[in-house]
């Protein structure tokens, strides 16, 4: 055998016997001793009959248990029996089919190994030749290359056949016009508490309060569905902090934003635009949940870590005659993610 | 012949008068399909598709794809009253007023999450051994657009119950969307139909997911499982195996059991974990509202390095003549991941091209054997791997209690850093297996017997190792490194494509260069020469105890 070491099995000419032969087949207790083999076959059948039995049990427990009824399993938690019960019959019993199949496959059909010749792939080179010959013939008979005015002016409309399909598609929606730019903050609107919808007066807030709010008009907003579109850019989050812990604000010169230490930002964070509400109070931190975006509120908002550029948005707001917050208008900047526009 | 086969010979005899079906029969009913726990993965992920298909038709029964306004009143008390979309209120139905509409539901999402992990783990092996060698190289490119599209699909699902997790996922993807340069803002409002979230994206997102890219995947499915009957499947090295046949079992019925069987096995278990372990509680979550969050959000995992990527990422954007690129979103969101994806499905012919090699491979590489291929993968799931542990950094730093700003620096050099060092690890590592095959094939394996010869040296006795794990070994193939092209002849005619030969030659150099070299024949056989005389010396010192135990007795 020694002189065969050397083969490359992997480049064997087809047809070419294998450097080392095939084992020599070990029979099974099944082959040789037939009350084995009588027991592997009662063993499949055993599964087979106690799936079709789960069946039945699953059955009777769509029919039994209401989806209403819960129970407590501990360590996985509290789960819907009827869930359990269904899943539990209906999943064994399918199991136990597929397990009943292999064990018959592994234990009672021949497990000799078979070999098979692979052959090369690919057609033999008459059928190459005779292909190419029939491709040539129908180029030839169609006058596709000698005929060079239709075969252009073919490809020209060919190329232009799509263009409908494409323009079909323009009214999937409107444009973005300045739709990114505006919210509906306007001059006195009133900052209202996102939960409740009352508005909010400053001495509701003490220092370190957070409030996720919205303007008031955005109950009265009706968009085809609700107020999502609205409501997706104006929420806002009021914080209180003392007035000499406030670093800094995106107020120009000589205007004032905030009203006695009290803040509004925008909720959307400038990086993908989830809404932001965890707030440390000690350090004035705003923090993304989904992609950690820190916010440094009492320094203008600016960004202290994370994948977020820009700063938080602030609205600048006031009180109104009767004492409750309102906005002084809208956002001086687009809110949420950038966009190509944005400039 | 038997009542069974009479039966059937009818039937077939009926179809094959109308459709030709005996010579399809004839030619496949006696296939030979290897076996190998490995071979499965690639089913799993099939029967997870079927499973995925067969609840998903119970699932749209019930489920309205409406963003419509309602206000729930179903048997789930504590949203009672709430108002929120058709399509979260039907989930929520679907979870507690339809009897065993819960359990569809589970095996749904448990059946998403096992197709994609099992497509994925099916690529490592069909990577690490090679099989995307030549015949296969359209199937990996099918395979591998399997696992995009996947993707896409699975998120289309999660997305669908508009619930607060998946709302909020999808808020993420709208401003993705928006960071695309030129179009993204434009492509955003038609993806919408106008603003996020306006009310069009669940309707179209319903028939994206439950028709057109189930379409997509079955087509792709039934062309891979044709390629992989026509090539017949490859097989690992091993006595009796070559290149040219293949060993295994008969499709009938042998196959037929164990495929059929592991089909209800995979539908089983599946079945049992949605029985038993609750996945995505839409319930918990409350309906989708722009200005609300969960602390803690997570994608489903195979997201997650999407995910990774984009909280990794350092907050680059910049202003050019007025407009707005945002690095920071497009780079890891779109760019990463076309990148990754354009490599992995073009990697057989990046290897062909350094191998120069046009033959027909049915005999798998063992991973150590292709030392810069393995070493590449690895590189690959490490880079993969860094990228889905950021994914979850907010999570790890809790149970962790550690920083995840410092998580996150890790991760933004851990990921140029540890990649290639796995590299050079695991093709180091690769060697040495590969050296440790050359000496059990020259020198056998160390028996642990110690030998003392007449004239007092000690030896360890090594045995040859059995044919089985020699064939195995020996399947090793020498890609041969190409040499340096010169630059002109010994006629003084320049080399053409000089550049291009030079190019490579280095990246054969670095795929090959330090392989170890098959044991020659010549070599194995003075190895045979070897292992006798030693086994004459074991038979000697054998004698030279049993006269010192006759000494004993006496």
């Amino acid at each position: 055998m020694s002189s065969d070491h050397g083969k490359t099995l992997s480049t064997a000419e087809h047809g070419d016997e294998p450097a080392f032969p095939l084992p020599a087949h070990r029979h099974r207790l099944t082959d040789t001793s037939p009350r084995a083999a009588r027991r592997a076959e009662r063993q499949v059948a055993g599964m087979f009959v106690l799936s079709a039995l789960l069946i039945v049990a699953f059955i009777a427990a769509y029919v039994a248990i209401p989806t209403s009824t819960f129970v407590n399993l501990g360590v996985i938690g509290i789960v819907q029996l009827s869930n359990l019960i269904l899943g539990a019959t209906f999943g064994l019993s399918i199991l136990l089919i597929g397990i009943g199949a292999i064990q018959w496959a592994k234990k009672l059909m021949s497990d000799e190994e078979v070999t098979d010749e692979r052959h090369p792939l690919g057609s033999p080179q008459e059928d190459r030749d005779e292909a190419l010959a029939a491709f040539q013939m129908g180029v030839t008979e169609s006058g596709f290359v000698e005929r060079k005015i239709v075969r252009r002016t073919l490809i020209g409309a060919l190329a232009l056949f799509p263009v409908p399909l494409i323009v079909l598609l323009k009214d999937m929606g409107p444009l973005p016009g300045d739709s990114l730019r505006n919210t509906i903050w306007r001059k006195g609107s009133r900052i209202v508490i996102d939960v409740t919808g009352q508005p909010v007066k400053p001495q509701d807030m003490g220092v370190g309060t957070l409030i996720s709010a919205s303007p008031e008009d955005l109950n009265t907003i009706q968009e085809e569905q609700g107020n999502q579109n609205e409501r997706a850019k104006a929420s806002i989050i009021l914080v209180r902090m003392a007035p000499d812990e406030i670093r800094s604000q995106q107020s120009p010169k000589g205007a004032t934003w905030d009203y006695q230490g009290i803040l509004a930002f925008s909720k959307i964070c400038t990086h993908v635009g989830c809404p932001i509400a965890l707030y440390q109070k000690a350090t004035h931190h705003l923090l993304c949940p989904c992609h950690q975006s820190t916010f440094d509120l009492a320094d203008s908002g600016n960004v202290v870590f994370g994948p977020a550029n820009r700063r938080m948005p602030q609205l600048p707001i006031t009180v109104d005659s009767e004492g409750y917050l309102v906005a002084q208008g809208d956002f001086q900047e687009p809110v949420g993610p950038s966009f190509w526009e944005r400039g | 012949m038997s009542i069974t086969v009479k039966a059937a010979g009818a039937g077939v005899t009926y179809v094959d008068q109308r459709a030709p079906i005996s010579s399809l029969l004839k030619a496949n009913l006696r296939k030979i399909f290897p076996d190998h726990w490995s071979f499965m993965l690639g089913e799993i992920a099939l029967y997870s598709f079927l499973i995925l298909l067969l609840t998903g038709v119970y699932l749209t029964i019930w489920f309205k794809p409406s963003m419509t306004d309602v206000i729930y009143n179903g048997s789930f008390a504590p949203l009672d009253g709430i108002p929120m979309s058709e399509a979260y209120a039907s989930a929520l139905n679907i979870s507690f007023d339809v009897r065993g509409g819960l359990l569809i539901r589970q095996i749904h999402h448990w059946a998403a999450l096992f197709f994609m992990a099992a497509m994925m783990v099916h690529m490592f092996r069909i990577f690490f051994t090679g099989a995307f060698r030549k015949p296969r190289e359209l199937n990996w490119v099918i395979g591998g657009s399997m696992i995009l599209i996947g993707i896409l699909e699975g998120f289309a699902g999660y997305s669908l119950p508009d619930d607060l997790l998946s709302g909020v996922g999808v808020r993420i993807v709208a401003g993705i969307v928006e960071g695309i340069p030129v179009i993204g803002t434009y492509l955003m409002f038609f993806i919408f139909g106008g603003q996020f979230p306006g009310s069009d994206f669940i309707p179209r997102l319903y028939t994206f997911h439950v028709l057109l890219v189930p379409g997509i995947l079955l087509a792709m499915i039934g062309i891979h499982l044709v390629l992989v009957f026509y090539h017949k499947h490859t097989q690992y090295p091993g006595a009796g195996r070559t290149n040219t046949n293949v060993v295994g079992f008969p499709l009938f019925p042998v196959y037929t059991a164990k495929a059929g069987g592991f089909f209800f096995v995979v539908f089983g278990v599946t079945t049992l974990i949605a029985a038993f372990v609750t996945i995505n509680p839409i319930w918990a979550y409350g309906p989708y509202v722009p200005d609300q969050v969960t602390a803690g959000s997570q994608p489903d995992w195979y997201i997650g390095f999407l995910d990774g990527a984009l909280r990794a990422f350092p907050n680059w954007e910049s202003v050019i003549w007025g407009h707005t690129i945002s690095w920071n979103v497009f780079l890891p969101s779109a760019v990463m991941p076309g990148l990754l994806v354009t490599v992995l499905i073009i990697y057989p012919f990046i290897e062909a091209w350094v191998t120069g090699d046009k033959r027909e491979h049915h005999l798998l590489d063992r991973p150590r054997n292709a030392p810069t291929r393995t070493a590449i993968g690895v590189m690959a799931i490490s880079f993969y791997g860094v990228l889905v542990i950021n994914g979850a950094n907010d999570i790890i730093a809790q149970a962790f209690n550690v920083s995840f700003n410092q998580l996150t620096w890790f991760t933004r050099i851990g990921v140029f850093v540890i990649p290639p060092l796995m590299f050079i690890a695991t093709r180091r590592f690769c060697l040495g297996l590969q050296r440790r095959d050359r000496d059990l094939l020259l020198h056998g394996r160390e028996s642990g017997q110690i030998l003392r010869l007449p004239h007092g040296e000690f030896i360890e006795i090594h045995t040859p190792i059995s044919d089985e794990q020699k064939a195995v070994i020996l399947s090793k193939i020498d890609v041969p490194v190409m040499a340096l092209p010169v630059a002109t002849d010994a006629n003084g005619v320049a080399t053409p494509k000089l550049r291009a030969k030079r190019r490579r030659a280095r990246w054969s150099r670095a795929y090959f260069g330090d392989n170890v070299a098959r044991p020659t024949a010549q070599e194995l056989e003075e190895a045979a020469h070897h292992a006798h005389e030693a086994h004459a010396h074991e038979v000697h010192a054998h004698g030279a105890g049993e006269l010192a135990d006759a000494g004993k007795d006496h």
